[in-house]
């Protein structure tokens, strides 16, 4: 077994400087469309390109709603009046009454995260926080089993019917502070699923949101921002 | 794509599981599903079939009244029939003569109202119906009964970062006799909320709901509505496509590869994986935008055209990637403690794997050979020089062994393909729209995927059936699942490498 070994210390240190210092690989985020500005007819043909919505005509600029963004890329390659996309991953955001937790939960905040619906890319994403490059154990995150021992509930999905009482089970069952995060279009306004006779509009539908974290799928390091949001380090 | 149009046989009620039966004895065939349109006053059942070695459908067709929903089933003489007639009899309400277990299959009991159809055409899938509160003092079907039995429950939130779904294992103490899952609690409806909708929209569907595998199934979608508006994408999109549907399988495997060697708990070899794994998601992402590579594909061929230089850095860092995940295969084929785990684990015997037509790297590795990019080419794969990996005891390690080798074949297709790209244009002129129903299919990288569509004369979806791998293969799931200890059934989950999101639809 020695070339395990061997290998791990050969392979050496991946994670990311982020949140100390900035991430500067290539291809750790889809990058967002940001506000753009028009004159007024150009603004609402290129909001009208916009499926699901997110994109608002507002007189001389096009402002963008993140919950609804399902990275379509239509705004930037189905138009002659492209869109700014930038890259850049921090569009986590508290929500007015939110709740943080802070203090005892510096060195360890534990993760319950429940699937409540998503297509899998959201879920892998999440996945990824456990990889040597995130490494989301040296920020003192965990990810738990049970909610009995969880501190923030992260949740991704549009909330399906089926889901909807396991959800909030898995919610009642934890004990109090906690946090609730919604990750990914889904679970913040349904995405191109929602709302429907199967599926919800999000999981404000059920359990009241915390912190938003955008994105179709949030790539880890957005899900990384919302943790230390969820725990007001950011 | 291929040009051979599908051999459509009608056929009276009482004859159809006679010559749907005589259809699939027959080895190369096999069963790709079940397609229920409720067309005006007429339901139209279609089975389709395909042979697994040349070019070439089989569509039985059934018609008749919708006042009359019942139909012989055919599932005791096609095994692989069984799951899309319990699906039949929930969404549309038909039932099945002969089929030994309705009822309680994507619409859970204990929540829907009976008698609730939603794939019938009346229902509306905007408005949201009263559902059942759900019953706490609902038990699940024991089917072990012996002194000590006992059923322990699984889920649908479980471990740590999971799927949702639900197992029952039943279990005498140590060891478990069967488990027993019970899917759908991601149910989102794609295929009733798609109807209605405009192709372009419908698309966004067809890549989101199962996000792992994106490209993969937008593709079959394009493939679907480019046949029916009888255009085809130029050569230089179909080099990208094939380009891009390699990428995913590359990157797909080393995340499937990842989940086993976490499964077994060898930690190195897990982080090396993930590691492999992040690589290949932000090479995509450096490519073409996305890291799942969403927005791409596009009917009539790509969204967005890429420089050859591009193209070829993309498949040398890929490249990088292989080496090392050749690396680690060999690595692990040493390491007798993780193959102790792996061995005889889950396994699906060849006879099983036919007789429920399994599709993909499970069915490879238990000796079905069958690939649709071989059998059924798309896309120009028949221009491609390419292997079918397969192994024969049908085992976790098998499993993982297949897994590896397609992942080596993946790239060699990337290398062929950003060699020569052919130049021009990536997208063909839009057809006037036009209407009709086809068949799209591709080989995704869980396995053969078939995508239906049928397209009203004003452009919406009338109907859109999507037959999975994760659907086909979670049928399969049964047979590697009896006698083990608790212990395996994780690893027996991840070396499956199913995927719920894709299964539930």
């Amino acid at each position: 077994m020695s070339q395990w070994v061997l290998r791990g210390l050969k392979t050496g240190i991946k994670s990311t400087p982020y949140p100390a210092r900035a991430e500067a690989a290539a291809g750790i985020s889809p990058g967002y469309p940001v506000m753009t500005r028009y004159p007024g007819a150009t603004a609402r043909a290129v909001a009208g390109v916009c499926p699901t919505a997110a994109l608002k005509d507002v007189g001389d600029r096009v402002e963008v709603d993140y919950r609804r963004c399902v990275h379509c890329y239509r705004c930037l390659r189905a138009t002659e009046t492209p869109m700014k996309w930038e890259p850049g991953f921090e569009r986590s955001t508290l929500n007015a009454g939110g709740r943080v937790l802070d203090g005892a939960f510096e060195r360890s905040v534990h993760i319950l995260v429940v699937d409540a619906g998503d297509c899998g890319a959201c879920l892998n994403e999440v996945r990824q926080l456990d990889n040597p490059y995130y490494n989301m154990h040296r920020l003192g995150f965990f990810i738990t089993p049970t909610p009995r021992q969880a501190d923030v509930l992260l949740v991704v999905g549009p909330v399906t019917d089926p889901m909807r009482v396991p959800l909030q089970k898995a919610y009642d069952a934890m004990p109090g502070p906690k946090c609730v995060i919604a990750a990914g279009a889904c679970a913040l306004s349904g995405g191109v699923f929602g709302p429907s006779f199967a599926a919800g509009s999000g999981v404000a539908g059920t359990i009241a949101v915390d912190v938003e974290v955008p994105g179709n799928p949030p790539p880890p390091l957005a899900i990384l921002h919302g943790l230390l949001v969820a725990t007001g380090k950011r | 794509m291929s040009a051979v149009s599908p051999r459509e046989i009608e056929c009276a009620k009482d004859e159809l599981p006679g010559v749907c039966a005589r259809l699939y004895a027959d080895e190369s065939c096999g069963f790709a599903g079940l397609i229920v349109e409720e067309r005006g006053a007429e339901w139209e059942l279609r089975y389709v079939f395909y042979r697994a070695e040349a070019p070439g459908w089989v569509h039985v067709v059934q018609r008749s009244p919708v006042s009359d929903t019942v139909f012989p089933s055919i599932s005791a003489r096609v095994p692989a029939a069984d799951w899309h007639e319990r699906e039949a009899e929930d969404l549309f309400g038909l039932k099945f003569s002969g089929h030994p277990y309705l009822g309680d299959f994507v619409l859970h009991n204990d929540l829907w109202q009976e008698g609730l159809c939603p794939m019938r055409k009346g229902f509306d899938a905007a408005k949201p119906v009263l559902k059942r509160e759900p019953d706490p003092h609902w038990k699940p079907r024991r089917i072990v009964h012996a002194p000590g039995a006992f059923v322990m429950p699984v889920g649908p939130v479980f471990s740590g970062v999971t799927e949702s779904a639900h197992f029952q294992l039943e279990t005498v103490g140590e060891d478990v006799i069967r488990a027993f899952p019970r899917l759908f609690y991601k149910y989102r409806a794609v295929e009733k909320i798609a109807e209605g909708r405009p192709l372009e929209h419908a698309l966004l569907l067809a890549e989101r709901f199962s996000a792992t595998t994106a490209f993969a199934h937008a593709l079959a979608f394009c493939l679907a509505a480019e046949r029916i508006a009888g255009i085809e994408a130029p050569p230089r999109a179909r080099a990208l496509r094939v380009l891009l549907a390699e990428l995913e399988r590359l990157r797909h495997h080393a995340g499937a590869i990842q989940e086993i060697c976490e499964s077994t708990g060898l930690a190195v070899a897990a982080s090396q994986a993930a590691i492999l794994e992040e690589d290949l998601l932000r090479i995509s992402a450096d490519f073409c935008g996305h890291r799942y590579l969403f927005g791409l594909a596009a009917v009539g061929g790509l969204a967005r055209d890429f420089l050859d230089g591009a193209c070829r850095n993309c498949v040398s860092q890929a490249g990088e990637a292989g080496k090392r995940l050749d690396r680690l295969e060999k690595m692990l084929r040493t390491s007798s403690s993780f193959l102790d785990r792996l061995e005889e684990v889950g396994a699906v015997a060849l006879e099983d794997a036919r007789r429920f037509s399994l599709v993909g790297p499970i069915a490879r590795a238990s000796g079905l050979a069958r690939d649709l990019r071989k059998a059924q080419p798309y896309c120009g794969y028949e221009a491609f020089a390419f292997d079918v990996p397969s192994e024969g005891e049908g085992d976790g390690y098998a499993r993982l062994r297949v897994l590896f080798a397609e992942a080596r074949q993946s790239l060699r297709i990337m290398k062929q393909a950003s060699t020569a790209i052919p130049h021009g244009p990536v997208r063909a002129a839009a057809a006037l729209t036009s209407s009709g129903a086809t068949l799209g299919w591709i080989e995704a990288p869980r396995g053969a995927c078939f995508h239906w569509l049928r397209v009203s004369p004003d452009g919406a979806i009338e109907r859109y059936r999507i037959v999975t791998p994760s659907f086909i293969n979670w049928r399969g799931f049964h047979f590697a699942v009896e006698k083990f200890a608790f212990q395996d059934f994780p690893i027996m989950l991840a070396s499956f490498g199913l995927s719920a999101a894709e299964n539930d639809r």
